[in-house]
């Protein structure tokens, strides 16, 4: 790692860290591939690109602050509900349902950061364990709003610009979803290599002597935490965009454990570890649940026990 | 509450309190773990702080810090009553601390490391719409750090993969980007081999002379060799003070410390 550095300056250094591999450049342009290889799985596509957002988002947290969320399915639906509610309401414009859903769900994680940055380790996976069933029943609970256990129904969505319809085959929601990730990823990558992302790399790595550098980790903490609650409301926002439906599942327990096991998969801490994690989970279970639709999770879990046990770190872990 | 016999030398030297602590009191349950602690550290001084192992000197620097919260008493930093301030607050108003296990970011290298303490103390840590690389001055100054303590050649090793002595290095280093008025060292040697020990207090003595130092340490050739003035604490309480003729001297001192350390 440390190879050939003696004749670069630290800041030639630094630099480098942040210079774009040509792997990052192969990734970005074979996720253009399902276009031609895949133009029936467009739409499977589309919600793997949704659901490495979410990952991404979760990375932030878990991966460069090293705290565990269980319940970052909360602000995923928050603005699912919100995208979809402002669509039911009238306004069908793609791009001002994303901006009010990460605005929305950034102000619940905002709120929620308080919290989130008192606590560490354990308490901290039951408070986000309980706040994530909280969101969950508050949904469910709310029938007239959400439309409960039957979605919520009636989303109707513009063209894109005015110009690009959501088509069945799913080739708008695939370009659409496949833009917004590759946006948010570009500031994420930013954010990561930014003096802000090394401090959450030096809160994840030392809690303790955050403080003794003068550090205020809570601070941190919930500006980090917002940014991902926005992130992930971006994501929920974009499926209930692309597939006109806001189910009850997109705020549910499962979700947020899927996205910790898809970062776990991939690589927690690495950038591209959920989005990786996302594409061999997603696509795991398309196959999974076409063999067993019953028992697919039963191959998920099998998947799991087995790549964590010869890969701890996750498959970019090293 | 008594007058300390040096308050009267540092009076006539004339040199302000760069930090005191008045009356600082803790205990743990029925455990007392400082009782009625009064100290006072004139600006640029180089105290030691000596005791038996259990006498309370970590619990007098976490006190001191702000990590732990007295039951009793004052810690005033230039004069400022900072007792209520949490730790980080403490570290900007200019009161710095290592830690005698070392407490680095294990996963970062020490220039990562080194360049966060710095950033944080510039105030521009919590920015993320430009790349660390971009920030020159923040970078140069903790190259500087570094290289003051010949780190400047291993920056770019992970922190966990340092040998010891330099990570002890690293912990002053990461003090140091602080830009400390008083700096605490916690047994800044503590675990390197004896004969590489030097090196680390070296580094110490190099430091500016306008910083005050606190540090505690056991080997009492370091002590008497870098002190000008010694601190003894036994059992939470300051057992006497004064300079290292002064404290050698002491039949007392030899029996509580001097004589417990041969066995210990």
């Amino acid at each position: 790692m440390a190879l050939a550095t003696a004749t670069m300056t630290p800041q030639g250094y630094l630099q480098a860290q942040s210079r774009w591999h040509p792997l990052e450049i192969v990734f970005w342009l074979a996720t253009l591939l399902p276009f031609m290889l895949f133009p029936d799985y467009l739409s499977l596509a589309s919600q793997i690109a949704i659901t490495a957002l979410f990952a991404l988002s979760l990375d932030i947290i878990l991966g460069y602050a090293g705290l565990v969320s269980l319940g970052h399915a909360a602000f995923f639906g928050i603005g699912a509900y919100t995208a979809g509610l402002i669509s039911k309401f009238g306004w069908g414009e793609p791009l001002t349902g994303l901006v009010l859903a990460a605005a929305a769900a950034g102000l619940v994680g905002f709120a929620v950061s308080f919290i989130i940055a008192r606590f560490r380790h354990f308490t901290l996976i039951m408070i986000t364990l309980g706040l994530g069933l909280l969101a969950f029943e508050a949904a469910n609970r709310a029938h007239w709003l959400t439309g409960g256990s039957d979605g919520l129904q009636g989303i109707s969505m513009w063209p894109v610009f005015g110009l690009f319809k959501f088509d069945l085959y799913g080739y708008t929601a695939y370009t659409y979803s496949l833009i917004v990730l590759f946006i948010v990823f570009l500031g994420t990558r930013r954010l990561i290599n930014s003096p802000f992302g090394l401090a959450l790399r030096g809160i994840r790595e030392n809690w303790v002597r955050m403080p003794a550098i003068g550090a205020d980790s809570r601070a941190h903490i919930r500006k980090a935490f917002t940014i991902a609650a926005a992130i992930a409301g971006l994501a929920g926002a974009v499926l209930a965009q692309t597939t006109e439906n806001v189910s009850l599942e997109s705020i549910s327990f499962q979700r947020s454990a899927d996205v910790l096991v898809m970062l776990v998969l991939g690589g927690a801490g690495r950038l591209y570890g959920g989005l990786i994690g996302a594409v061999i989970f997603m696509v795991a279970r398309d196959q999974f649940s076409g063999i067993a639709p019953q028992y697919w999770y039963f191959w998920i879990g099998v998947l799991l026990v087995t790549f964590v046990m010869i890969l701890p770190n996750g498959i970019l872990g090293g | 509450m008594s007058t300390p016999a040096h308050d009267a030398e540092d009076a006539i030297a004339g040199s302000a309190i760069a930090l005191a602590t008045r009356g600082l009191s803790k205990s743990f349950g029925s455990l007392s773990v400082a009782r009625n602690i009064e100290i006072n550290l004139p600006a640029g001084a180089r105290y030691a702080l000596i005791g038996p192992n259990g006498a309370g000197k970590t619990t007098l620097i976490n006190l001191m810090t702000g990590m732990l919260a007295p039951n009793a008493g004052q810690i005033l930093l230039g004069g400022e009553d900072i007792t209520a301030l949490g730790p980080q607050e403490r570290v900007r108003r200019g009161l710095a601390r290592t830690f005698q296990i070392n407490t680095l970011f294990a996963g970062l290298n020490a220039l990562e490391a080194v360049t966060l303490a710095v950033a944080e103390r510039r105030g521009v840590a919590g920015r993320f719409w430009r790349g660390v690389g971009s920030h020159s001055e923040t970078i140069d100054e903790a190259y500087e750090i570094l290289s003051k303590l010949r780190l400047g050649d291993s920056c770019y090793q992970i922190t966990r993969e340092l040998p010891y002595g330099r990570q002890r290095l690293l912990e002053i280093a990461l003090a140091l980007a602080t830009r400390p008025k008083v700096l605490l060292l916690d047994e800044p040697a503590a675990g390197v081999p004896q004969e590489e020990s030097g090196e680390v207090f070296e580094a110490v003595a190099g430091l500016s002379d306008n910083l005050t130092l606190l540090f505690i340490e056991h080997d009492m050739h370091v002590v008497f060799r870098f002190a000008s003035h010694i601190i003894v604490l036994v059992s939470g309480a300051i057992f006497t003070e004064g300079p290292p003729a002064k404290i050698a001297a002491d039949p007392g001192v030899r029996e509580v410390y001097l004589g417990k350390r041969k066995h210990g």
